[in-house]
């Protein structure tokens, strides 16, 4: 029999698929700290994350809740920054740290073998970082050299405009660094926002991975001994104060070759009933490779290497934005197809075919990262934190499944609309 | 240890299977023996360009990326100096999809001019992007043009030029198709939710019939024995004074490969690192700095490169950094410190193990590299590296006479 290549193996529609997300563990330690907990996987490794209530929305001076969160780990009343480095490198583990808007974690990487070695280290740096003046000196110094790096970007610049004109530059999601910032952070401001908002802050621990036998007692003798949880942290409200003009061009660079372009407009946060729809509608727009966007301005025009749309990730409010660098001469076609794009989704209905496409590849990717129990215990943390529970997983998976172009279109005439967009290239 | 099956078919397609039952998707990765080196110097960028028109439908297939993602699946490629590499990521139920798309992209391309022709515009965006827009970003090729002389390393896998890509040419294309993408010159990698005596019905079913081609005997010119120091001064409107210096290293199979690869982990792996410790903090003359290795199958570069705090000459740092060099030709490191390198080095992989994904792309790239077992062989290998051997690594490599040094000046300073 002469094998037919034209005609696809049948396939199951990923819609068919029954996707579940494998339950968490949860435990309090003794000072009330929440871990929840994902054990499994075929390697010897471990993931814990720390999330403290430390992120940028909690600062009164700009950029000190990131400079606290990085300089954590330079150095403790007993050990320099060198020895607390080393203290985990040497056993392969890797600490991280990263500061976010209403967040901010210390996440520890290790051989579950060496897990006992290195808790200890991330106990103490939780109860004893001093932030040593010399630190935080050349923290700053090479920090501004790294901005005036990024400034000469036009991707960075435009990144920085876009959440401001959405936000404003006091809201958390609008404000950026600068070099007066850093020239303006003192150990002082360090400590006191360290005091309040990690040795005795609101902590909640993710962890994955294969785990000790007793790994309960040693989180209880190493964590749970801690003075956190102790005080109620107020949360802070920010007004947004958006901009009022809509469009922008910025030169950064004369000799630049290309443009960045960012198009975006308000969207609510998950907990609003069109979100889960509103993503499938991202993902016909301009969500993944085989989008609109993607198809027409990279793969058959040529404009740009990538061109991308999503929803930011934020907890308040989220923003839709539409993403990329084009050829300079080319900027104001690329604008000009984003916006004719939005106009054919507001006036056509999606073809059944291709809406068809968009749900089996969502939901083919969904299976994918849920695979393997960091990706796992990802998924519940990002719930968690936004406070949903895992009735959100299986709504969002139903909207997926049962959305019909009808309402895709009517997502389309409400959301897509070039008056609502803030519109900025920066050269 | 990471277990797998292995069988070719009579084209010459090499076959490997990894089953992973606790997962419940599936990868299926193809790797082609084909890289940047083995362009012609006058059509650099090739092979890059080519990965883009992979995409661009097969002879019996319109569209590539269509029906992947209507069976739920994911997919990418990458082009290193030293091979190409396709991968796709699906539910394992829907794993046929993937030897259907795969397999037609291999019996043959679609040709489509349209395909070349925005392809071609594409590939100069990302060219643009990345290393004309970038400050610094034509620092690596400045690098590669000083450190090579002979062997095609001297060049980007972007390519030298853009002219080379904009010239590409439909013939070009062709030629280069049925010269490297025949069965007999790739090693296709199943992972997942899979039973390897599926995946053979599958893989006879749709690679099978794919003619082998004929056998690409790989000659490239060695790269001559460096006699003396090179260096190129480069001033750019950038923002501060970068120093980058290599040294010319073994390649994949050297005996020392290992031993370089955690010599580059003592330099500059972490905020304990020498480098980091010694130059960012305690003298602060610069504000990043890094150690690594090109990793390539050829003979590679080892690199050191930094951006310098303003005010500091370069002289100065350059100093620094050769004091740091020549310690490790002169001391002997002590064992903690060669634990501690060797330590992060087993969880690394344990790490990159995790996934599927990075199984089904090591098993590839070992068994391309000679025997995709060695993957397992691999922790002891670091395992037995002493200091002794670091010493005698660093002496081999930090001769003066073996090193590169561009000096990337700030045009804003005096």
């Amino acid at each position: 029999m002469i094998l037919d290549r034209t005609n696809a193996p049948l396939i199951k529609d990923a819609v068919d698929f029954d996707i579940q997300i494998k339950p968490y563990q949860l435990y309090t330690l003794d000072n009330g700290v929440k871990v929840y907990a994902f054990e499994g996987g075929a390697q010897e490794v471990m993931l814990l994350d720390l999330v403290f209530s430390a992120g940028n929305s909690y600062e009164t001076k700009n950029w000190v809740a990131p400079a606290t969160n990085y300089l954590l780990k330079n150095g403790t009343s007993t050990k320099s920054a060198f020895e607390v480095n080393d203290a985990f490198e040497f056993y392969g583990a890797f600490l991280n740290r990263s500061c976010f808007n209403e967040t901010a974690t210390i996440s520890l990487h290790s051989l579950t073998k060496h897990f006992t070695k290195v808790i200890p280290v991330v106990s103490e740096i939780i109860a004893d970082a001093v932030f040593p003046e010399n630190e935080l000196a050349i923290y700053a110094k090479n920090q501004i050299q790294q901005l005036t790096l990024n400034l000469k970007k036009g991707d960075f610049i435009a990144n920085r405009f876009i959440d401001e004109y959405l936000f404003g530059i006091d809201h958390p999601y609008g404000k950026y660094s600068s070099e007066t910032a850093y020239n303006q952070l003192t150990r002082d401001d360090l400590t006191s926002f360290y005091n309040k908002y990690y040795k005795e802050g609101e902590c909640t621990v993710f962890m994955a991975g294969k785990f000790p036998s007793n790994i309960e007692s040693i989180l209880n003798q190493y964590i749970g001994s801690l003075p956190l949880n102790k005080n109620v942290i107020e949360k802070p409200v920010h007004p947004i104060v958006a901009a009022t003009q809509k469009k922008y061009s910025v030169v950064n660079d004369p000799s630049s070759v290309q443009g960045a372009i960012r198009i975006a407009r308000h969207f609510p946060n998950r907990h609003h009933p069109d979100f889960a729809g509103a993503q499938v509608l991202n993902n016909i727009f301009g969500g993944f490779f085989g989008s609109r966007l993607m198809s027409n301005i990279r793969e058959d025009k040529g404009y740009t290497y990538g061109i991308h749309s999503y929803l930011q990730n934020h907890i308040q409010q989220s923003a839709w934005l539409v993403s990329t660098d084009a050829g300079k001469d080319v900027c104001r076609a690329t604008i000009d197809e984003v916006y004719k794009e939005m106009a054919i989704l507001r006036t056509d209905l999606v073809d059944t075919d291709e809406l068809n496409l968009v749900k089996n590849y969502m939901l083919g990717s969904l299976l994918g990262d849920l695979d393997g129990p960091f990706q796992i215990i990802g998924r519940w943390k990002s719930y968690i934190l936004n406070g949903l529970t895992e009735e959100y997983f299986y709504n969002t998976i139903k909207t997926v499944r049962a959305i019909q172009p009808e309402h895709i279109q009517e997502l389309a005439n409400k959301y897509l609309q070039e008056d609502d967009f803030y519109e900025l290239v920066v050269y | 240890m990471i277990q797998f099956d292995r069988f070719q078919l009579e084209n010459g397609l090499k076959v490997l299977v990894h089953q992973d039952s606790t997962t419940p998707m599936a990868v299926v990765n193809i790797l082609y023996n084909v890289g940047a080196k083995d362009e012609h110097a006058d059509k650099t960028g090739f092979a890059h360009l080519f990965e883009h028109l992979m995409f661009g439908g097969s002879v019996n297939i319109p569209d590539y990326d269509e029906p992947l993602q209507r069976a739920g699946g994911e997919n990418n490629a990458y082009t290193t100096n030293d091979l190409t590499n396709y991968y796709c990521q699906l539910p394992a139920e829907n794993i046929e999809t993937a030897f259907w798309l795969e397999s037609d992209r291999m019996l043959s391309l679609a040709f489509s001019p349209k395909s070349l022709e925005v392809q071609r515009k594409v590939v100069c965006e990302e060219f643009k992007e990345h290393y004309i827009n970038k400050p610094y970003g034509d620092a690596w090729h400045k690098m590669r043009t000083l450190a090579y002389t002979k062997h095609p390393y001297r060049w980007m896998t972007i390519g030298a030029s853009l002219a080379h890509v904009e010239q590409a040419t439909m013939e070009d294309v062709k030629d280069f198709f049925f010269q490297f993408y025949r069965p007999n010159n790739a090693i296709l990698v199943v992972t997942g939710n899979v039973k390897t005596d599926e995946v053979k019905l599958l893989a006879e079913k749709w690679f099978g019939p794919i003619p082998a081609g004929k056998p690409y005997q790989r000659n490239l010119p060695a790269e001559p024995k460096q006699e003396k120091h090179r260096s190129l001064d480069v001033r750019a409107d950038v923002p501060m004074d970068m120093l980058m210096m290599t040294w010319h290293m073994g390649g994949r199979f050297d005996e020392n490969y290992h031993a370089t690869d955690l010599l580059t982990e003592v330099l500059g792996g972490g905020a304990s690192s020498r480098l980091y410790e010694q130059l960012i903090k305690v003298k602060q003359l610069f504000s990043s700095i890094s150690c690594f290795h090109f990793g390539t199958i050829d003979p590679g570069l080892f690199v050191i490169t930094g951006k310098l705090v303003k005010g500091i000459s370069m002289s100065v740092a350059e100093k620094a950094v050769l004091e740091e060099v020549e310690k490790m030709k002169h001391e002997i490191l002590d064992e903690k410190e060669v634990q501690k390198v060797i330590n992060k080095t087993e969880s690394m992989i344990c790490f990159e193990d995790m996934s599927i994904m990075n199984r089904a792309q090591s098993l590839a790239f070992y068994e391309l590299i000679g025997d995709a077992a060695l993957m397992n062989e691999e922790l002891e290998k670091y395992q037995a590296v002493t200091p002794l051997k670091i010493q005698a690594t660093a002496k081999s490599i930090f001769e003066d006479t073996n090193r590169n040094t561009l000096y990337y000046y700030s045009k804003n300073m005096a």
